[in-house]
């Protein structure tokens, strides 16, 4: 099977609208693409084979007040959006990788093997929004004490509805 | 996952966080702890060979180092399995100082923001805030309009907030490794440079002066002689600096050769600023994407040859210096004019505007009350801190707040060396090493 993407690139002078094989679109002369759950790791591994050798972020957004917001043509929107910045050094390029990530299946393979530094960056992720990366080494919570419940930057984890939460220390005295 | 774990620090336990003990760990996760790191097969970390032969359980110990430990700056707590006093592992655990700031973002207009930001990284807030107000510039569409004055004064504020940073730096390094008297030597400098922030922006740190549309307000009277007096002052105190430790033998005892890292380990772990230049990689983004106006001053990209820990100090020394330079061509360079951006929906008017009208007067209410909109988009702009790159993500939904406000923290990032640089050294080096990643705890949690 012949691949898609460098078909198109060869073909197309005008502004790419897709790269490894996903869409692309460019937000305030960033280029973002939009990646399938699937393809997730195949295509930061694809992009770090073309120069983007360092992952510099990994955070997320829950669109929960924005389920019908504007994503290219063939991207289904989900409520919760990974994004990753990649960082290409020697061609001083930046890449944005936003994922959909469902709901109801909060999972994403994670990015430890292929960038062991975003080991921190997914801890907080799942920390924060409760989205769970499958073959992380250590998924614990990093900022919340490991007994917090809810994740505090989803948006219907409401600080004023959050009881205050104190936590045992120890045997009684 | 792991099911019921045992907590065996009773007291501060942290559950599932903690590093475990060495009988709980199986031999693949040992492996791909290593492995993963220095970016090699898990064949190929098992022939690697320093890890080969598995101490006792008696022979080994897990302590706590922090989070109440003067040389961890703040409130960092590592967990170091010791065998006598060598680091076996280590185990950053982070999070005493979580106040979610960025959940804070969300409740707080643009304007707000930056009082949010730049408590952030309090050692260079100014750098903080610069990057929120070039984030939400670009959201707004204005970022090619701000006035060439409020762009070079923003240079200068970030290239002093620099040197304040890494003197800080150099005062706590010094500290950690006993030479006490560098520590208020360091202090006594930054202090310097403070005083000029709080003739310039009213406050030594937290400043919030750098503002989405331009500044607060234009420089006092005076301070060109102010940053000529530090300009003045500050070198030959460096010079000092090089006599009391640079050149010193115990000092490069200390640091050289501890906590080397590779090149291909600093970027595997995504570490920027002083750590990944002193492995010898020349990046800095005021070079390689220049932002303000860095691609019209002269000033060199430092980096280290060996990765070690003296040369991270290095580094910072000597970027003290290259920034001094670059403040002297800011002062040459400074033009006159504005100093923010004259737009009523996101700047307030000049004050005597309101005394003589009334439209001026609901401006500047409505901005200090609504704040103002922002259109919908999604940025994410990063710059150079003294730490490395400080990147800020915004996503706006229209509103006068950010629907999601998210800052790419050096420090958070880099402390992820930790584990790496401390394997098989001593504790005593293990201080070093803390000391030389310079981890801003405030920003480490947020």
């Amino acid at each position: 099977m012949t691949d898609v993407s460098d078909d198109t690139e060869e073909r197309a002078p005008e502004p790419a609208t897709e790269r490894y094989g996903c869409p692309l679109t460019q937000r305030f002369g960033q280029d973002v693409v939009y990646v399938d759950r699937k393809r997730y790791v195949e295509v930061v591994k694809a992009a770090a084979d073309d120069g983007f050798e360092m992952c510099l972020d990994v955070t997320a957004v829950d669109y929960l007040q924005h389920l019908d917001r504007a994503v290219p043509d063939g991207v289904e929107r989900q409520r919760f959006e990974v994004v990753v910045n990649l960082l290409d050094m020697r061609g001083r390029r930046r890449l944005r990788v936003n994922v959909q990530v469902p709901d109801d299946d909060v999972t994403l393979p994670t990015l430890f093997d292929l960038h062991p530094g975003t080991e921190a960056m997914e801890r907080e992720v799942f920390d924060m929004f409760g989205i769970r990366f499958d073959g992380h080494p250590d998924l614990s919570r990093i900022l919340m004490p490991e007994d917090w419940d809810g994740h505090p930057l989803r948006k219907d984890d409401a600080p004023a509805s959050m009881p205050v939460q104190f936590k045992a220390t120890g045997p009684a005295r | 996952m792991t099911g019921t774990v045992v907590a065996h620090v009773s007291q501060t336990s942290e559950g599932a966080q903690e590093m475990r003990p060495r009988s709980e760990v199986t031999a693949d996760e040992l492996l791909r702890e290593v492995g993963a790191v220095l970016r090699l097969s898990e064949a190929e970390a098992a022939t690697l060979g320093d890890m080969p032969e598995e101490p006792e359980e008696d022979q080994t110990m897990i302590i706590n180092m922090g989070p109440q430990h003067p040389s961890t700056h703040g409130v960092l707590r590592l967990m170091l399995e010791l065998r006598g006093e060598e680091v076996l592992r280590c185990k950053p655990i982070i999070g005493y100082l979580h106040t979610g700031m960025e959940k804070t973002a969300e409740q707080l207009s643009y304007l707000q923001g930056g009082t949010n930001v730049t408590r952030m990284d309090y050692a260079s807030p100014l750098s903080n805030e610069l990057v929120f107000s070039m984030a939400v510039e670009k959201l707004l569409g204005i970022d090619g309009d701000i006035p060439e004055r409020a762009i070079w004064m923003r240079m200068l504020l970030a290239e002093l907030n620099r040197m304040s940073s890494h003197l800080l730096f150099l005062a706590t390094n010094g500290m950690d490794l006993g030479a006490v008297g560098m520590m208020i030597y360091g202090w006594r400098e930054r202090e310097e440079v403070l005083r000029f922030f709080q003739k310039v922006t009213g406050l030594r740190m937290n400043h919030n002066f750098i503002r989405p549309g331009g500044l607060a307000a234009d420089l006092p009277a005076g301070w060109r002689d102010d940053v000529m007096r530090l300009l003045d002052g500050i070198p030959p105190r460096l010079d000092e600096y090089d006599t009391l430790m640079t050149g010193q033998p115990i000092w490069r005892e200390r640091l050289q050769g501890v906590g080397v890292l590779t090149p291909t380990e600093a970027m595997a772990l995504g570490t920027t600023g002083p750590i990944l230049r002193s492995t010898g990689v020349a990046w800095d983004l005021r070079r390689d994407m220049p932002y303000l106006r860095y691609d019209d001053v002269e000033f060199d990209v430092l980096v280290g040859q060996y990765g070690d820990s003296f040369d991270r100090y290095a580094i910072r020394l000597n970027e003290v210096r290259e920034s001094m330079r670059i403040v002297r061509q800011i002062l040459d360079a400074m033009p006159s004019g504005a100093y923010r951006i004259q737009n009523k929906k996101v700047t307030p008017p000049p004050r005597a505007r309101i005394d003589e009208s009334m439209e001026a007067l609901i401006h500047h209410f409505k901005i200090f009350t609504e704040g103002f909109r922002v259109p919908e988009g999604e940025v994410y702009v990063a710059i150079e801190g003294p730490r490395g790159e400080i990147g800020c993500h915004i996503v706006s939904d229209g509103g006068a707040a950010p629907y999601r406000m998210h800052i790419r923290p050096p420090s958070f990032v880099n402390l992820q060396t930790l584990p790496h640089m401390m394997r098989g050294c001593l504790i005593a080096d293990a201080v070093a090493v803390i000391s030389s990643v310079d981890p801003i705890l405030g920003e480490v949690d947020r």
